[in-house]
């Protein structure tokens, strides 16, 4: 049996991520870049998942993988436990963006998230011809039935990632099956452009001189 | 190893009854000892020459070491055939499987049944109260008896599984991995408060005679059987007892009388009669009293992170049964929640079934995906062919 593709967006984060590196996959499906990551960098994966069926998935695959919510069950991990968290086109359907987004990067030195971008012409072309919510390729599901609660453009996340004293290390844009494009996401023209953002991204406050969290054990 | 410990095999697997010296005391919890101390045992499968494929399977509060073979007493199959023997998760082609018979039991270890050195007599309420720590004590003076430094997993459900969490933390050393099912970190007052019923059923037989019945010649059969019935129903999920029994009658018609007129009656006086057949009364009361002492987090400072501060290394695997009420999913999150935050690797996951905390020991697929799932991969980190 012959090895599927490897999707973009996961040949792109293999690419960012440092080999041997301890990794956390929120979100992580049924394991496949968690695998790819394992096998490919020798990193030492974990992956967080909600859904049994991703879960079984993960197990038979042999993936260290805990089923809970990336809402709620992040504040349990220990400060700075991996050296990549990755957040895989999930933050929009988060709860609380803002919270996951700043305890992705309390648990690990560096995270990597993907966010599709409502600000693609696509997008504003289907809102504003149309009138009616946007179906893209990035966005296929209707209004009703998608798990997506909290969308934004990419100078919306650039803008977060500035609220939380985040540095933008690397950036790309991701489209369906198109090699990821190195982009500068504060450029207005890439918030017209990209399909999808995926940025590399870490603390810009010295991490040695954050005092650790004591609440955790407990 | 002491030259003066002596076991006895038998044919059909290994195992045997390890009869420690007495100048090798088990040391409890409570300041009390134990000696000499005997730990029934079954093992299934061959040590490799590395010995580094020895698995320990810890029994719940009513099982014991008769794991994959015939009962001696019920002449039923073993407790989890379902997941030890040829081909399947637990395969004693690979691993050498060790299941014993936890301390105050009475299937052959050493309980309140046994013969008091002192008086001998049997010790009854002479015998001391016991935890599940104690009983983990018991495990690895067997473990180290038979020559085994290091276990390749130690498993266990229900109580086995609280046995597990108790070697976390106290032996990781000596864990390469670790499986706990539908287990708990404490018991809840609720669980408590189940066992209480139980042991007052008990207590409440005329025929216990304060623990002293076996010297009268009598059984507590009626308080056992009582105790076994309100336990069993904390076993099924409200759904499972409904789809099973529902209220279809015995026969036509009610008795309007009490007879067992309903199914789910006749079932409960089953479970109950049957049970004192094979299951000492004193036994149960000092095994559920281990379970109500169970507090890991308490012995910890109240932090059950600090617990398992020393298993950074140990591989977890950690599963719930979403109907399970007795030893909830919430429960397993938190020892999740505990083993994250200690910086341990460990897996959870939450099997979707109707059937209870019984799951353990049921027809359930996703439970032998996720043990074979997670023993293939920790196996091959083991080198273990």
């Amino acid at each position: 049996m012959s090895p599927a593709p490897v999707r973009e967006d996961f040949r792109e984060i293999l690419r960012l991520v440092r080999p041997g590196s301890r990794v956390l996959d929120v979100g992580c499906g049924e394991g496949e870049l968690l695998e790819l990551l394992t096998r490919e960098k020798g990193c030492d994966g974990q992956g967080l998942e909600i859904s049994t069926k991703g879960v079984s998935a993960c197990l038979a695959r042999g993936l260290a993988v805990v089923q809970g919510d990336g809402d709620r069950d992040l504040d349990h991990f220990p400060t700075q436990a991996f050296d990549y968290a990755i957040l895989s086109k999930t933050l929009q359907q988060m709860r609380e963006p803002k919270h996951v987004l700043s305890e992705l990067l309390r648990i690990a030195d560096k995270a990597v998230v993907s966010v599709p971008n409502f600000g693609q012409w696509r997008v504003r072309w289907a809102l504003l011809a149309k009138g009616r919510m946007p179906e893209t390729k990035a966005l296929p599901d209707p209004w009703y039935s998608t798990l997506n609660i909290h969308l934004c453009t990419l100078h919306d996340f650039t803008a977060l990632c500035d609220d939380l004293n985040l540095r933008i290390d690397a950036c790309a844009a991701l489209s369906n099956g198109k090699p990821a494009r190195p982009i500068d996401p504060t450029r207005a023209i890439e918030n017209w452009r990209a399909e999808t953002g995926l940025f590399l991204l870490s603390r810009k406050s010295d991490p040695t001189t954050a005092a650790p969290r004591q609440d955790l054990f407990g | 190893m002491s030259e003066a410990a002596t076991a006895t095999l038998d044919e059909a697997s290994g195992g045997g009854t390890w009869r420690f010296p007495a100048d090798q005391p088990l040391r409890l919890d409570s300041g009390a000892q134990i000696a000499p101390l005997e730990v029934a045992y079954k093992t299934y499968g061959k040590l490799n020459a590395d010995k580094t494929n020895a698995v320990l399977v810890c029994h719940a509060l009513t099982g014991d070491q008769y794991l994959a073979s015939t009962h001696p007493v019920t002449g039923k199959p073993g407790w989890w055939t379902r997941v030890v023997g040829p081909g399947l998760p637990l395969d004693p082609a690979r691993y050498f499987i060790i299941c014993s018979n936890v301390v105050g039991g009475c299937m052959g270890s050493t309980g309140p049944a046994s013969i008091n050195p002192e008086t001998s007599a049997p010790y009854a309420l002479a015998f001391p109260v016991i935890t599940i720590a104690d009983m983990a004590r018991a495990q690895k003076m067997l473990v180290e008896a038979l020559g085994i430094e290091t276990l390749f997993a130690v498993v266990g459900g229900s109580m086995g599984g609280m046995q597990v969490l108790q070697w976390a933390a106290d032996y990781p050393e000596k864990l390469f991995s670790a499986i706990c099912i539908a287990a708990a970190p404490r018991h809840s007052a609720q669980n408590i408060a189940f066992h209480e019923v139980g042991r007052a059923a008990i207590m409440a037989d005329p025929d216990w005679r304060a623990g002293a019945y076996e010297l009268a010649g009598v059984r507590p059969d009626k308080g056992l059987a009582v105790a076994r019935m309100a336990a069993h129903i904390t076993y099924l999920s409200e759904s499972a007892l409904q789809r099973k029994f529902g209220r279809e009658l015995q026969r036509d018609g009610l008795s309007w009388g009490f007879d067992a007129d309903f199914q789910v009656e006749s079932y409960l006086r089953h479970q109950g009669s049957s049970f004192v057949d094979r299951f000492d009364a004193n036994s149960y009361l000092y095994i559920t009293r281990a379970l109500d002492y169970f507090d890991l987090a308490a012995e910890h400072g109240g932090v059950l992170a600090q617990a398992f501060r020393k298993a950074r290394d140990v591989r977890f695997c950690v599963l719930s049964f979403s109907s399970d009420w007795l030893y909830s999913t919430a429960e397993s999150r938190d020892i999740v929640r505990a083993l994250n935050a200690a910086g341990c690797r460990a897996s959870f996951a939450e099997i979707t079934t109707d059937k209870g905390h019984d799951a353990i020991f049921l027809d359930e697929p996703a439970l032998d995906s996720a043990l074979r799932g997670f023993l293939a991969s920790a196996a091959e980190k083991r080198g273990l062919a």
